[in-house]
């Protein structure tokens, strides 16, 4: 089935998310959308899946027009769609879940289980998905879950399928996999379409890329174009994609982090016996995939977390113990990970996020009132320094795009007398432009002889980063290895497998 | 009703809605999404609830009103009969209105005509008052449902004071205003540490204290050794004597005192405190995102006490201001006269800032010194303003409504 997409508009207010994009995937073809996050791909997306209307343009499949209302009329003329954040009930079962909202009943209304348990079983059989129909989905790995939304997709006889981001939550192994994966489905005839931001999976999938820009179709790519091309064609301008980096200036051991571990309201250990040391003007990459003691390792350092037992000194002083509002005193940075949730203030000004974890005194706070012309001085400065691209220090943060955000949280940890960073996730949902400052920020950071700690889950920002590289799996350190390690050892760590000589 | 307005907030949608955020942001519960939402929409919406809530308000005149009722029963035979019935009762409701809150136009002189807008003030200070209570503790994320109670509370207590501790000149009047503020705070308190320690909700917390407030002073009030009036059986205190009564501010003639002038006074504080202070910087990052303001630094919990201590303080003032100022009389468990819950009305109207909720509670007081005459002349019955306030609510609550009725753009992008 050839889908088309022809001149698809579709306006917010003032604000044009699509503006005549064209598109058509051929039957057996990866079609990939590139684009930085706010470019419009998730938005064409849900004009093809019905949940937004067009304003102008029209759908078509093998040449007939399209009217769809919402999911429903998409998934019935043959779209399939692999969401970023699977749709998928955790408690029920596989086959249950390929059967809700597609329900077979036999008599007075009871569930046909066994319809639905052999459809799993024979979709799973011809990819080879090895899927168990019975297992609840809670239980299963974030790959298998994946492939459960494949299975799912594919049992209501999907001929063009899109995936939504889909390598965000996945091991670099599950990555490979699901490549192949994706190759299998276009070699069996379905189409599709690849949403994606990293370069890297587009190049060794793709075969045909169409590259979005603030909701136009900038261009054409071919596969064989090298990182650099498709990033220049993405971001508009030539992209720095290494980071310019000296080897570190070591100092002293800065950081010591010993034994620690922080279990949970539920009795689960999160992060068991953590023990690491960072010294100034080091960069300590924290990789590993999301969800094995990372949030719980950073927000422990920034004593946000409840139930630390072990120790976290920072030139000689511990940080266990102590609050928030002292450890932030005593000049730690912190860019959490979700900067929505954690970071921001979306309500509040530019300016005022400035200035949210120093509201108790100099150098915005006097006498119990804030120094409104200072802040306004610093707020611009703070912009023109880190290049956040607004209309002025009173727009509201939440909205600023996901990059622009960054920058700010980023201004606002880095204008402080630094005696540690700690950098959860800094460049997620983040354009590869804005990527290219941040990592520039941090290595000018850690070369002013500041420890520094990253947290990251994609491999090329660990790589980029790191002066050195430990692997968390399942709240354990796994092992601290040099920077140049390969990535297929890293990619084993993070899957809980020991590297054959460890570094310390 | 359309043309600018429409322009105006379609601009306000293009900045708050980025169509293309990639990650779900874990925000408040729908709950609080829902009461934000009604505590600080629009303004344009706020005056379109009041022009809506007066309209229906108008069509319930006509149905209650006899003579209206009775053109209706041959309105084909005479229609205009029903229409000229209908146009007088409505027009007589609002003019009555009009001449019993801001100027009556029967009245001989300047002087006696414009005693209804200084009584319309005296209403609105305690609402205004009470209202910044409500408003400030939403700015932090706390909705203060207990106004009565901490009316109530610090009404006694300054009775209390005013009729015991004896001091000479107006240091009594500063010594009972300040006792009644300090009890509206801690009975607020209790809310907030509760919810600081325990994470009970603090709706629940201040509603219940509303009981306990009210049980407790009618406590007070039913024992000779603490408020009751000796040798009486009502539950009722003393009168204030006269160094605790809050001064008239334009003499004998009118009974605006000086109640007034401190609400005032206490919206510029909050103003200041709100727009300029670090402190209500903090409250402010609290109630907009607790986990970025955790995240920052600032403690969560000591906010909600801290908040909930000043909130109690203004609705203090409030019930300070009915014992001290509008009923001297004595202390009695009406002290609060349904202020405590008009107040959470008054900061909705007002989006809990401060120069709104002035005004909302100049309109409420309003209402409130209006309704009587409009009883009295038209034999309207005063409900019908209850009515009207309550619309107003129910439109606020409902800002979907009110843009289909008016064709405003609506919120949601798509």
């Amino acid at each position: 089935m050839q889908l088309a997409l022809r001149d698809i508009t579709k306006r917010f207010g003032s604000l044009v998310a699509n503006d005549h994009i064209s598109l058509t995937v051929e039957p057996g073809e990866i079609h990939c959308l590139l684009g930085e996050n706010g470019a419009g791909k998730s938005t064409l997306m849900n004009v093809l899946y019905g949940l937004y209307t067009a304003d102008e343009g029209s759908i078509e499949l093998d040449g007939v027009e399209q009217h769809f209302d919402g999911p429903g009329d998409a998934i019935a003329a043959g779209i399939g769609m692999v969401h970023q954040h699977f749709m998928l009930v955790p408690v029920f079962t596989v086959a249950e879940n390929v059967m809700l909202g597609n329900e077979s009943t036999g008599f007075a209304g009871s569930l046909d289980l066994g319809a639905a348990r052999a459809r799993v079983r024979e979709i799973s059989e011809r990819f080879g998905f090895h899927v168990d129909p019975d297992a609840v989905v809670e239980e299963l790995p974030v790959g298998v879950q994946q492939r459960v939304e494949i299975i799912k997709a594919l049992s209501r006889d999907a001929r063009v399928l899109v995936f939504d981001e889909p390598t965000a939550v996945l091991t670099p192994q599950e990555t490979d996999e699901l490549m192949a994966i994706m190759r299998q489905l276009a070699e069996s005839g379905v189409g599709i379409v690849f949403i994606t931001h990293k370069l890297r999976e587009v190049r060794a999938v793709a075969d045909r890329i169409t590259v979005i820009r603030l909701g136009k179709v900038v261009g054409e790519a071919s596969p064989t174009a090298s990182n650099n091309e498709l990033a220049a064609l993405m971001v508009g301008r030539e992209v720095e994609l290494t980071v310019q980096k000296q080897p570190p200036t070591l100092g002293d051991e800065a950081l010591v982090v010993e034994g620690l571990t922080v279990v949970d309201a539920a009795g689960i250990t999160q992060l068991d016996g953590v023990s690491f040391t960072v010294r100034a003007g080091e960069i300590l990459a924290v990789a590993g995939v999301q969800g094995n003691g990372q949030t719980e390792l950073t927000e422990a350092l920034l004593g946000l977390q409840d139930g630390v037992r072990g120790s976290a000194r920072l030139d000689g002083q511990e940080l266990v113990g102590r609050s928030v509002r002292k450890i932030l005193d005593a000049g730690v940075g912190f860019v959490p990970e979700d900067r929505q949730v954690d970071g921001l203030v979306g309500t509040f000004t530019i300016a005022e996020n400035l200035m949210l974890d120093r509201s108790f005194g100099k150098p915005f706070v006097s006498t119990g009132t804030v120094n409104q012309s200072l802040l306004r001085r610093f707020a611009e400065e703070k912009l023109a320094e880190y290049d956040v691209r607004a209309p002025g220090i009173s727009t509201p943060a939440g909205s600023l795009s996901g990059g622009n955000q960054q920058k700010v949280v980023v201004a606002r940890e880095l204008s402080k007398d630094l005696r540690l960073l700690v950098a959860a996730q800094p460049t997620r949902g983040v354009d590869v432009g804005s990527i290219e400052f941040i990592h520039s920020q941090i290595v000018a950071t850690r070369d002013s002889g500041v420890p520094v700690v990253v947290v990251s889950t994609e491999l090329d920002e660990v790589a980029a980063l790191a002066d050195r590289i430990m692997v968390l799996y399942r709240g354990k350190v796994v092992g601290i290895v040099p920077a140049d390690t390969p990535r297929d050892v890293l990619g084993l760590m993070m899957a809980g497998e020991r590297p054959a000589e460890e570094v310390a | 009703m359309t043309g600018p307005e429409e322009q105006s907030t379609t601009g306000e949608v293009d900045l708050e809605q980025a169509p293309e955020e990639e990650t779900a942001p874990q925000g408040p519960s729908r709950f609080e999404q829902a009461m934000r939402d009604v505590v600080t929409g629009n303004a344009l919406v706020a005056v379109l609830a009041v022009f809506l809530a007066v309209v229906v308000g108008s069509l319930m005149i006509m149905f209650t009103d006899d003579a209206v009722r009775d053109s209706a029963s041959y309105v084909f035979a005479r229609p205009q009969d029903f229409f000229s019935a209908s146009w007088d009762a409505i027009s007589g409701a609002y003019a009555a209105l009009f001449r019993g809150s801001v100027y009556n136009t029967n009245a001989d002189d300047f002087a006696t005509g414009i005693r209804p807008l200084t009584e319309s003030l005296k209403f609105a200070g305690p609402l205004i008052a009470a209202g910044l209570g409500v408003g400030l503790a939403f700015r932090a994320g706390m909705f203060n449902i207990g106004g009565r109670g901490q009316m109530l509370l610090a009404g006694a207590v300054s009775g209390y004071v005013a009729i015991n501790a004896g001091l000479p000149g107006p240091l009594l009047l500063v010594a009972a205003t300040v006792a009644g503020m300090v009890a509206g705070a801690l009975w607020a308190g209790i809310a907030g540490l509760l919810k600081a320690r325990t994470g009970a909700h603090e709706v629940i917390v201040t509603i219940m204290l509303n009981y306990v407030g009210f049980y407790l002073v009618f406590f007070a009030l039913s024992r000779q050794s603490l408020l009751q009036t000796p040798g009486s059986v009502n539950p009722k205190s003393l009168p204030m004597p006269d160094n605790a009564v809050m001064p008239d501010l334009l003499g004998d003639r009118y009974n605006l005192h000086l109640g007034f002038v401190l609400s005032l006074v206490a919206v510029a504080f909050v103003w200041w405190l709100l727009n300029r202070s670090a402190m209500g910087y903090r409250f402010r990052a609290v109630g907009e995102n607790p986990h970025a303001a955790r995240t920052a630094g600032i403690d969560v919990g000591r906010t909600y006490v801290t908040v909930m201590l000043i909130a109690g303080a203004l609705v203090g003032l409030a019930g300070t201001n009915q014992v001290l100022g509008t009923v001297p009389s004595g202390v009695t468990v009406d002290v609060d006269a349904g202020i405590g819950f008009d107040a959470i009305t008054v900061a909705l109207l007002g989006r809990s800032n401060p120069i709104g909720i002035f005004w909302a509670g100049l309109l409420f007081g309003g209402f409130k010194a209006g309704g009587f005459l409009m009883q009295a002349s038209e034999g309207i019955p005063v409900d019908i303003v209850l009515v009207i306030q309550s619309l107003i609510v129910l439109f606020i609550a409902a800002p979907p409504l009110v843009r289909a009725l008016f064709r405003l753009p609506s919120k949601e992008a798509a």
